[in-house]
């Protein structure tokens, strides 16, 4: 296939996962915004919002400071954001447009619904929580349904496979950084864990990766730092762990290699991360330093996305 | 103007007998049921996404082109004589082409001016010479048709470079038959469906001879920004073939290649929706960023096949196009089936004189317009808008031909009163391969939804319909 149709591909997964994800992101702070201060204490989840969605800094550069009002604006509706979720959108749609040939109509008809429901419904942004909340749902209704006309429709060679590893690499970046986010703002206070603040701002990362219930299921304990974090890095059974986003990667990159009777650099790459996860422990990794083993990971996850743009997509 | 002939009453109140069903389905329909269709179908066009961009607007103001729901029918017998016309004429505008960038047989003859062909802003001095393959030129071709009695077809223009349209002939049937499924029922209407077929069979049979194997053909589009890019993605879909952007493309030892995951492959046929202008900026526009370098080379070097062929313009300039009941002559030595409109070429004193007197009643076109832009519509014009035309034509009178006002053919059209008369034309398109030139039953029918409006063109506010041939 073209190279510029896989790339769209790949980048149209990212966008559609990128938009669900802020989406989640905003919705369980809202939550933990919505308790009574004792159970939160002083952090400012806003803040802590824009940290995961990555944009703080250009945030920090056209506003004083952080609030509900601002922030949701910011990630959801901005046109100077560049990963807002309206751009996502937009932008998911766009691509979409250029590789129509490549996408299966259903495929087609989710984004550009979403992205004509976009234009009539949310042009002018929110103004109450009701309809926050109905669009937050609207967000994480396209990537659903985008995903699953995907995963119902297409054929399964590489236009398929690409645009999968669009989105498992977007959604291992997305754990990572949340994770990363959560455990620089939490862990520096000494460990009166299993207090309540602590409760609800680890319910908070769960919520925001749908796996809140996955994780009583999975360790049927009250919410432990290491467990979530055991979940989110190792567990190959939750679809957002790290683990189980490179399965897929390396499953996908196989795939790839197999159809076109080559390997690269992108499947060498991507089975050494995924090695790496499965010869780790939490007690390594709590020793390692949760905060440096992340940053490793995002680092690696990238450099990864490099090497596959390098080897397919130019 | 006289009263127009309209395609389903006559009057006095018969019904021509092939609308006959349709008046009878009309006649039980209620009015409702045939909105609620409309806005049906305006909805699918939608989330089809069958929309076209207006140039200088932003991209978030793609339009819909309104579509009609009351088809335009027309027996076997019409179409019959129209598809003979039709085939005659490219045929002639294929050997025109090929004669005027080789002996030039007809510029000797004097059928055609000199000057008409070589200070012609279309015309390419880079093909002089050139073997295209298989001696085609126009593969594909869309004439406009335009009706006015129960006898005529007069064709309006020749586009001989790359005309587009052919995705609503295609999505307007389907989306008919979804609305209307006993209404076919009723009918026998000719299927359109094979067009993409037929397309890629023309497009696979000019391959040039040093493809290997089965030919690639792959559709070059300007990009998601261009008008017609929705056509460029349908039309690619259909056929199974890439749809590329000049930057996908590579020219290597004067062949061309695109960029693919698995490295490079070949091309031999481009199906280009990129006009000759920004196809390639070593040979011509060097700003464009559409096209690809060095493609003239590879195509001066005989590896590839460009659809149509470059330097096609020369043929569906309006200038060429009052010649052109004489071009059919002059090649096939037969008389022409499809009628001119009758054309005053500004540039000949005589014809000027006598546009300049009857301004009022006349439609003057620019000689390189297209899309109903800098035209002069004489009945519909006001007086300031005739003077200011009248200066124009008299300081640059070769850029502009006359026309009489034609009253074109009308087809009941529902309108917010009911239903109404409004003016239509017809754009068949003509497929020409190494072998065959073939024709899919039916085209474009386009209507013009203001009363009494002639401009046909979607830029300028037009729709669409569904054309059905009836199969007897």
């Amino acid at each position: 296939m073209l190279s510029r149709t896989a790339e769209n591909l790949y980048w149209l997964a990212r966008y559609v996962e990128r938009a669900e994800y802020l989406a989640r992101t905003i919705d369980a702070t809202l939550r933990v915004t919505a308790l009574p201060a004792a159970y939160i204490g002083k952090t400012n989840e806003w803040d802590s919002a824009l940290l995961t969605a990555g944009v703080a800094e250009s945030f920090y550069q056209t506003h004083e400071d952080a609030n509900e009002h601002n922030v949701v604006d910011y990630l959801s509706f901005s046109a100077d954001n560049p990963s807002s979720i309206r751009n996502c959108i937009e932008a998911a749609r766009l691509n979409s447009r250029s590789v129509r040939t490549a996408l299966t109509s259903e495929m087609w008809d989710t984004i550009n619904s979403a992205w004509i429901e976009l234009q009539a419904v949310w042009s002018k942004g929110t103004s109450t929580r009701e309809e926050l909340a109905k669009f937050l749902r609207f967000v994480q209704e396209t990537s659903l349904r985008f995903d699953g006309s995907a995963y119902r429709t297409m054929l399964r060679n590489d236009a398929y496979w690409f645009s999968r590893l669009g989105l498992h690499l977007e959604r291992a970046d997305n754990t990572a950084r949340i994770l990363d986010v959560k455990y620089h703002m939490l862990l520096p206070e000494e460990e009166h864990v299993g207090g309540p603040l602590d409760f609800y701002q680890w319910s908070s990362i769960l919520r925001s990766v749908s796996a809140l219930t996955a994780y009583h299921w999975v360790y049927r304990e009250t919410l432990k730092p290491w467990l979530v974090a055991d979940l989110l890095i190792l567990n190959g059974t939750l679809p957002r762990s790290l683990a189980s986003c490179y399965d897929n990667l390396v499953r996908n990159l196989d795939q790839i290699g197999v159809a076109y009777g080559r390997q690269g650099p992108a499947q060498r790459h991507a089975r050494g991360i995924r090695n790496r996860l499965e010869h780790s422990n939490m007690n390594d990794i709590f020793q390692h330093g949760v905060h440096e083993f992340i940053q490793e990971f995002i680092t690696d996850n990238s450099r990864l996305g490099e090497i596959i743009t390098k080897q397919y997509l130019i | 103007m006289a009263v127009a002939f309209d395609e389903m009453n006559i009057p006095g109140g018969d019904l021509r007998p092939a609308y006959q069903e349709l008046a009878r389905w009309l006649k039980e329909t209620p009015p409702e049921a045939l909105e609620y269709r409309r806005q049906e179908a305006e909805l699918l066009f939608r989330r089809i996404g069958i929309t076209f961009a207006v140039y200088g607007e932003a991209e978030s103001t793609e339009r819909l082109i309104p579509f009609d729901v009351i088809p335009r029918i027309m027996s076997g017998k019409e179409w019959a004589l129209l598809e003979r016309g039709l085939k005659q004429r490219v045929r002639a505008l294929n050997m025109f082409l090929r004669d005027i960038y080789h002996g030039r047989d007809i510029l000797r003859a004097e059928i055609v001016p000199d000057d008409l062909i070589f200070q012609n802003p279309v015309f390419r001095p880079e093909m002089n010479g050139q073997q295209v393959p298989h001696d085609v030129y126009v593969h594909i071709a869309g004439i406009d048709i335009v009706r006015v009695d129960a006898k005529n077809f007069i064709v309006l223009e020749d586009n001989a470079r790359t005309p587009s349209g052919v995705s609503y002939m295609l999505e307007n049937r389907e989306i008919m038959m979804r609305l209307f499924p006993d209404l076919f029922a009723r009918h026998r209407v000719a299927p359109v469906e094979r067009y993409p077929d037929e397309l890629l069979s023309a497009l696979r049979s000019v391959a040039p001879q040093s493809a290997q194997g089965e030919p690639t053909v792959a559709l070059l589009t300007p990009g998601v920004y261009n008008s017609a890019y929705y056509e460029h993605s349908f039309l690619a879909d259909k056929l199974g073939i890439e749809l590329v952007e000049g930057r996908d493309l590579i020219i290597k030892n004067n062949e061309v290649f695109m960029r693919t995951t698995e490295g490079l492959k070949r091309v031999d046929v481009i199906y280009r929706r990129v006009d000759d202008d920004f196809i390639d900026p070593l040979t011509f526009r060097p700003d464009s960023v559409l096209g690809v370098p060095g493609l003239m080379s590879a195509y001066a070097a005989g590896n590839i096949t460009l659809a149509n062929a470059v330097g096609t313009g020369i043929a569906d300039d309006k200038a060429i196009y009052s010649y052109m009941p004489d071009i059919v002559k002059f090649y096939l030595g037969e008389e022409p089936i499809l009628k001119n409109v009758p054309t005053w070429r500004c540039r000949e004193p005589k014809d000027l004189a006598y546009v300049l007197d009857n301004l009022g009643d006349l439609v003057v076109k620019e000689v390189h317009g297209s899309g109903g832009y800098g035209m002069l519509i004489g009945p519909a014009a006001t007086k300031a808008t005739i003077e200011a035309f009248r200066e124009k034509l008299k300081r640059e009178p070769e850029g502009f031909i006359a026309q009489p006002t034609l009253a074109l053919s009308t087809c009941p059209t529902c309108t917010a009163s009911g239903l109404a008369p409004r003016h239509v034309d017809l754009r068949p398109f003509v497929l020409t391969g190494s072998k065959s030139t073939t024709i899919v039953p039916g085209g474009l029918t386009r209507v013009a939804l203001k009363e009494g409006s002639l401009v046909v063109n979607s830029s300028q506010g037009g729709g669409t319909k569904d054309t059905w041939i009836l199969d007897e």
